[in-house]
């Protein structure tokens, strides 16, 4: 059976305007601090959620960012879509800073977001078809038009439109109506998606086919993705490059397999080791690293991370390193080992970088 | 080798409105000083099993038949007072959210030694000093302070190190693990399997882990018994399992793993999803799915055929051992 009737109009997606050498965001010191309110005798607290956050996403890249809990990746995409107010930092999507030269509806338009609870993410009381349509509709497409492309999106992230299109939400499983968010994530016409642990609640089979259904939708609507997990593996497969985050500050970041093969920041190495062994006669003997990430209210002076580094020096709690360039490449880590002349007795003698 | 658990032809069904055949003709056998991973994805029945094995499940709603055996005694046959004398002595459990399995108006050194005086008619200042070497004994930094913290003061990975210290301190035979590791951040995650795999030895207890993530059956288990629609699809050896699976399911499972993936390749999937187990298995349950389904396969229940020592297959493609010689 053939649904193409007649294929529906989409919405344009927003303009091209820089060209592929002008990132497609550009996010410069992001900043979000949340005010915890205090007991009866303690002082009111901040958790310092994203910090002072900076990082570039070029037209058609994959960007990955990983963390613990607590680490502000998820707080990164909801400042990234306006979903809450940040308290500082430029948002630049292709060119134009948003809310000055870009609004808030134009931006909705070209940056979408999946996010990992898929039911809870859809409402409840609109078919399949209708949730997909809402947004094209907001937007100014006329019903039936927004309906026809709803009907094509399905299609599109292999759910049957004849099957589902009139299903509600609970009727469907969790990889199907994952699939669904990300069709309804597509109706506008984005250029970049945020893939919020998009893939996290679904089971490893089903995953599987979510994770291929994304490299596919990105080569034929030529997407830019920022996909956020905690499973190391899934952003391995799937990112360009990759920002390594620690508590609320960007600690690592850059093409995949150099902060994967060549891992400079201590917590980078210790994420990678903790991974669980593929193979039973070498399992992992030592833990790579104690205790529990620190919370984020009042979180550590100096490097944040030095509370758990096994290479700590008194000048670690003292100041925080810098984002440092360590190679053309594009590989940057925050930490004074990485620095040449900080200080630090691990640290790169002189000027050239190792 | 005596077996401490022995689970043969374990059917559950839960009523209500609809009938949900969640266990289907299961066996499994535990021995002394093994751990057992039960591998599985979500609905397959690998914790309603386990929960079976300590009588946990809802009494109205469930029917259990089939015969489950713990260190010689019947389990389903016991009755309430046996019940609570028999959950936390003998057998103990330890929880994926350990915030909701933790009680939160009684502080860690209480519900620790609650636990040490119901069951060993100890002293409160004996039950306490229990408490104390408990915490210790699972590495919590200032144990002592921390016997009088609440579970919401303490952090996730403390939180589940004290849950495994109140699971423990009856000096259980058999520890029965939900996904304790599942709701934990990598770097804590690792610990805590780091942790339990030196307890069991340290305490010679056997294991039954439950999990859906095939690295964490690696880090601790000996043995694996893969889940599938509420039966076990397939068992072995780690080793077994993970080089050398037979069932379909078993190779699609471990194939979809995107460890190693080459970056922007295919992945490997399993196409469809689980059955909805509205009805007991008349056929292999994973036939509409299987790549190499035949029709003997929707003809009538696969066979568990017997593949080497302690290892099984429920797939009509296995070749049953050649006999020993």
């Amino acid at each position: 059976m053939t649904q193409i009737a007649d294929v529906p109009d989409r919405l344009e997606p927003i303009e091209d305007l820089g060209g592929a050498a002008q990132p497609l965001l550009r996010v410069d010191g992001l900043t979000k601090h949340f005010p915890v309110r205090g007991g009866l005798f303690s002082a009111a607290k901040t958790v310092r959620a994203v910090d002072d956050v900076s990082f570039a996403i070029a037209k058609g890249e994959t960007v990955g960012i990983v963390g613990e809990s607590g680490c502000g990746k998820s707080t990164t995409a909801r400042l990234l879509m306006h979903l809450m107010p940040r308290n500082a930092g430029d948002i630049v999507y292709d060119g134009r800073a948003v809310g000055r030269e870009l609004s808030l509806r134009e931006l909705r338009r070209g940056m979408q977001m999946v996010f990992q609870d898929s039911y809870a993410s859809l409402n409840p009381r609109l078919t399949i078809e209708e949730s997909i349509a809402f947004g094209p509709k907001v937007h100014g497409m006329a019903d039936a038009t927004a309906r026809a492309l709803a009907r094509e999106l399905l299609g599109k992230v292999g759910l049957r439109p004849e099957t589902f299109a009139n299903r509600y939400p609970h009727e469907v499983s969790g990889g199907q109506r994952q699939r669904v968010n990300i069709a309804r994530a597509l109706a506008l016409s984005p250029r970049l998606v945020i893939l919020d642990e998009a893939v996290s609640a679904l089971d490893k089979s089903v995953e599987a086919q979510v994770l291929n259904l994304l490299v596919d939708l990105k080569r034929e609507f030529g997407l830019t993705y920022l996909f956020i997990s905690h499973d190391l593996n899934v952003v391995r497969y799937i990112s360009d490059r990759v920002l390594v985050m620690y508590l609320g500050e960007v600690v690592e970041l850059g093409p995949v397999d150099q902060v994967w093969d060549q891992p400079a920041h201590p917590y980078t190495r210790a994420l990678l080791a903790a991974m669980p062994s593929s193979d039973p006669d070498k399992r992992t003997e030592v833990p790579p690293i104690t205790g529990d990430p620190p919370n984020p209210i009042d979180p550590p002076a100096g490097c944040r991370f030095h509370t758990r580094c096994p290479f700590a020096e008194p000048l670690c709690g003292q100041a925080s390193p810098k984002l440092t360039e360590l190679d053309p490449s594009g590989h940057q880590a925050a930490c004074f080992m990485a620095i040449p002349g900080s200080g630090h007795s691990r640290a790169p003698r002189g000027e050239t970088a190792r | 080798m005596s077996n401490l658990v022995e689970v043969r032809d374990l059917n559950i069904r839960f009523g209500g409105d609809r009938t949900v055949h969640a266990v289907n003709n299961l066996s499994l056998t535990l021995g002394e000083g093994e751990v057992l991973g039960l591998l599985g994805e979500s609905g397959s029945g690998k914790s309603v099993t386990l929960r079976a094995l300590m009588r946990l499940l809802p009494k109205k709603r469930t029917t259990i038949t089939g015969k489950v055996e713990v260190m010689g005694r019947d389990v389903l046959a016991m009755d309430d007072d046996a019940l609570s004398n028999f959950r936390g002595q003998a057998v103990s459990m330890i929880f994926q959210e350990p915030a909701l399995a933790l009680d939160p108006v009684y502080t860690i050194g209480q519900q620790i030694a609650e636990t040490v005086m119901r069951h060993e008619g100890k002293s409160q200042r004996d039950a306490m000093a229990r408490a104390l070497e408990m915490l210790e004994v699972v590495r919590i930094p200032s144990a002592k302070r921390r016997l009088d913290a609440y579970p919401h003061e303490m952090s996730g990975g403390m939180r589940q190190r004290a849950m495994i210290a109140l699971a423990l301190a009856c000096k259980p035979k058999i520890l029965l693990a939900d996904e304790p590791t599942t709701a934990l951040d990598a770097t804590v995650q690792i610990q805590i399997l780091l942790l339990l795999r030196e307890l069991q030895r340290e305490f010679g207890m056997s294991v039954i882990f439950v999990t859906h993530d095939i690295g964490v059956a690696i880090e601790i288990c000996d043995r694996v018994a893969v889940m599938y629609a509420g039966q076990i699809i397939e068992q072995g050896t780690l080793s077994q399992i993970v080089r050398t699976p037979l069932h379909p399911y078993a190779q699609g499972l471990l194939a979809s793993t995107v460890h190693g993936a080459k970056r922007g390749a295919r992945l490997e999937t399993i196409p469809g999803a689980p059955p909805s187990l509205d009805k007991a298995p008349t056929a292999c349950s994973f036939a509409p799915r299987c790549a190499h389904a035949q029709p003997r396969c929707t003809e009538g229940l696969p066979p568990d055929v017997q593949v080497g020592p302690g290892r099984t297959a429920r797939c009509v493609l296995v070749d049953p051992a050649p006999a020993m010689a």
